[in-house]
């Protein structure tokens, strides 16, 4: 017998025996791409740097991604960014917003996406845009693509960011006199448990996971 | 004012002025008093149960006489926390939520996820060309479903109810044969990450090849009642209108945009499931009206039956491929079989887990409790739904759930143009334009 031996099984770590605990949970990358960023994205950002002397202060990071670009921006300078893609880059659409809530983030918990496409081009782009959580302020693209309103309006009610500028930063999908912000990760799904011939199952929320 | 005791319309004073209530039925009084009244400007609360406005839509109109101001749109009546709850599912799991979104395009929801998840797990060229051609059909038999929904219900809202037979009785057909391929007729989750989830039935390629040749014929009945129809042009025509520069601004696509004569489709722009290999015409209207976007999903009828005859060619060629991709990691682990009690395990799945190989066992338990994992990072994957581009973003943060998962639902966005479309028009035609968008409030709300 050796004395390496731990456990019923005489498995280290996890005992699991499916090689499932073999396989590594990988982070995000957190660093910029290197050039050349492949395909359109280089005429992009060459375009881009330009048509915009400021873009190495106003672009923080630039991520090639599973062949997509995405432009990380400082939320002071999205406005101008916003209009000189859609006015000299000819990204005349934009998709949207999409919140993303990074609780472990310091300062930079909240997060905004907007998917930019060109139709002239036929290419496509995507703004990220972090504030933090104490001050959730990122500036109303409204004016630059309409569209963007209703978006808006869903990403604050979600998370509670504040897209200063907007026409009419109201509450669309929750009531209007809602507390909270459903989609942020320290709001808890809800739900009751169930119980079944005697047999309880807890809410989706609070049951035993694998994360 | 008078009092009176109208059990379908009464009235009440508040600090904003006159409130009715009204309900149906006898509306005599109602439009007596405020014929008496001084004030022109009226405000109209339409919904959110309200049979024309196409779900639970609430629209606020204020009106002068009969020409329409202002209009507001109301939502969030439908919310159910789909994006929410799929933070708490794991990523197979997600297609079963995913597809409950816009009801009448369910194919279409899952393929957009299962897109953004196969593009974050690096596998898109791995998913097997029968899987990908089997979704190229089933989109395009849900994009007829879907249209026949917007035609008909469009045509009934509008007081013409023989469309709206016509029309459902071929969505009746193209939702047997969803029944008879995935087991259920409506949010199936057919569609999985890597595939689907199992081969079509045996000879199911020359009854597809069936419905094709009866829906083209049927589809002869509608256009016969509503193209070139007076009432109906009178109905459509100018109406709605919304050009290329309002449709770019209110990021609008789909059959809208196309009606304003942009041939803006992301099957031939950025193809995806092998779009690229079939032969068929993106349909454009000039007009920018309620009735170009009537024509232009008439005419996609036709577009999407020459795809789906495409697709059966070629799936007799596939016959026998698989549907799901090789990594055994990723694919659920049992061929799914459909017995007397529905769709499950196939019996001999069973019995290889119970009885021969704990292996198997394992593996089955864990990829169905645990999940997979999918490397961390984010996706955007846009479909041509039948409303426009309906995409996924997905991120991801290493772990067997999503992270966030984020719809751009076609009908959401598009839903904004109401306004633009209808103010300074008749308040009758408020009901043809929010027709002509066909939001599903399923996937407006979601």
């Amino acid at each position: 017998m050796s004395e390496d031996q731990k456990g019923m099984f005489g498995a280290a770590g996890t005992g699991d025996t499916s090689g499932y605990g073999g396989l590594v949970r990988t982070a995000a990358s957190t660093g910029s791409t290197e050039r050349p960023y492949g395909g359109y994205f280089d005429d992009v950002a060459d375009d881009l740097e330009r048509a915009y002397p400021d873009f190495a202060d106003a672009i923080t990071r630039v991520v090639v991604d599973r062949g997509e670009l995405t432009l990380h921006i400082k939320k002071s300078r999205l406005l101008e960014v916003a209009f000189i893609l859609r006015d000299k880059l000819k990204f005349e659409m934009c998709m949207g917003v999409s919140g993303v809530h990074y609780p472990d983030r310091a300062g930079a918990e909240l997060v905004a996406l907007y998917p930019l496409l060109s139709l002239t081009k036929n290419q496509r782009v995507r703004l990220e845009v972090a504030t933090s959580e104490l001050d959730p302020h990122i500036p109303s693209l409204v004016e630059v693509w309409a569209g963007n309103n209703w978006h808006e309006r869903e990403s604050f009610d979600m998370f509670g960011i504040i897209f200063d500028g907007h026409p009419g930063l109201t509450r669309i999908l929750m009531p209007d006199d809602w507390n909270g912000h459903p989609q942020r990760k320290d709001y808890p799904l809800g739900g009751i448990a169930v119980e079944y011939k005697g047999a309880t199952t807890p809410a989706p929320s609070n049951r035993r996971s694998y994360r | 004012m008078t009092t009176y005791s109208d059990p379908y319309a009464s009235s009440r004073e508040t600090t904003e002025g006159t409130v009715f209530s009204v309900t149906g039925g006898d509306w005599d009084s109602l439009v007596s008093e405020i014929g008496e009244s001084k004030e022109e400007r009226i405000i109209v609360n339409m919904g959110p149960q309200h049979p024309s406005t196409h779900g639970v839509l609430r629209l606020a109109l204020e009106l002068e006489g009969e020409t329409v101001t202002e209009v507001r749109t109301g939502i969030g009546y439908l919310h159910t926390g789909i994006e929410k709850n799929i933070e708490f599912r794991n990523w197979t799991q997600a297609v079963t939520f995913a597809t409950r979104m816009d009801y009448l395009a369910p194919i279409f929801n899952e393929t957009a996820y299962c897109l953004a998840v196969e593009k974050l797990l690096g596998i898109t060229h791995d998913v097997p060309e029968r899987a990908s051609v089997i979704r190229v059909m089933m989109m395009e038999l849900n994009r007829i479903s879907s249209h026949m929904v917007a035609l008909g219900t469009g045509a009934l809202e509008l007081g013409a109810m023989g469309p709206m037979f016509f029309a459902f009785r071929d969505r009746e057909i193209v939702l047997d044969t969803f029944e008879e391929i995935t087991g259920l007729r409506m949010n199936m989750a057919y569609v999985r990450p890597g595939g689907v989830s199992q081969d079509l039935p045996a000879g199911m390629t020359v009854k597809i090849r069936d419905v094709v040749k009866t829906l083209r014929k049927n589809f002869e009945d509608n256009a016969k009642l509503l193209i070139g129809n007076t009432i109906w042009m009178k109905r459509t025509e100018g109406i709605g209108y919304l050009d290329l520069a309002g449709c770019t601004t209110l990021g609008i696509t789909g059959p809208v945009l196309r009606s304003a004569g942009l041939p803006w489709d992301l099957r031939k722009m950025q193809p995806y499931c092998g779009y690229e290999n079939y032969e068929f015409e993106v349909i454009t209207a000039d007009t920018a009206d309620v009735y170009g976007r009537f024509l232009v999903r008439m005419a996609e009828l036709e577009q999407s039956l020459r795809i789906i005859e495409q697709a059966a060619d070629k799936l007799d060629k596939l016959e026998g491929q698989p549907v799901m991709v090789a990594d055994k990691k990723i694919a659920w682990p049992a061929q799914l079989a459909l017995g007397a009690d529905g769709l499950g395990n196939s019996l001999e799945h069973i019995r290889e887990i119970m009885g021969t190989s704990m292996e198997s066992l394992i593996h089955h338990f864990k990829l169905v409790t645990e999940g997979f994992r999918v490397p961390a990072g984010q996706a955007y994957a846009a479909v041509e739904s039948p409303r426009g581009e309906l995409a996924a973003h997905v991120v991801s943060d290493g772990g067997t759930r999503p992270y966030r998962v984020h719809f751009r639902e076609p009908s959401f966005n598009n839903l904004q143009s109401t306004s633009a479309m209808s103010e300074g028009g008749m308040v009758a035609d408020i009901i043809g334009a929010v027709a002509s968008i066909d939001p599903v409030m399923g996937g407006v709300d979601r």
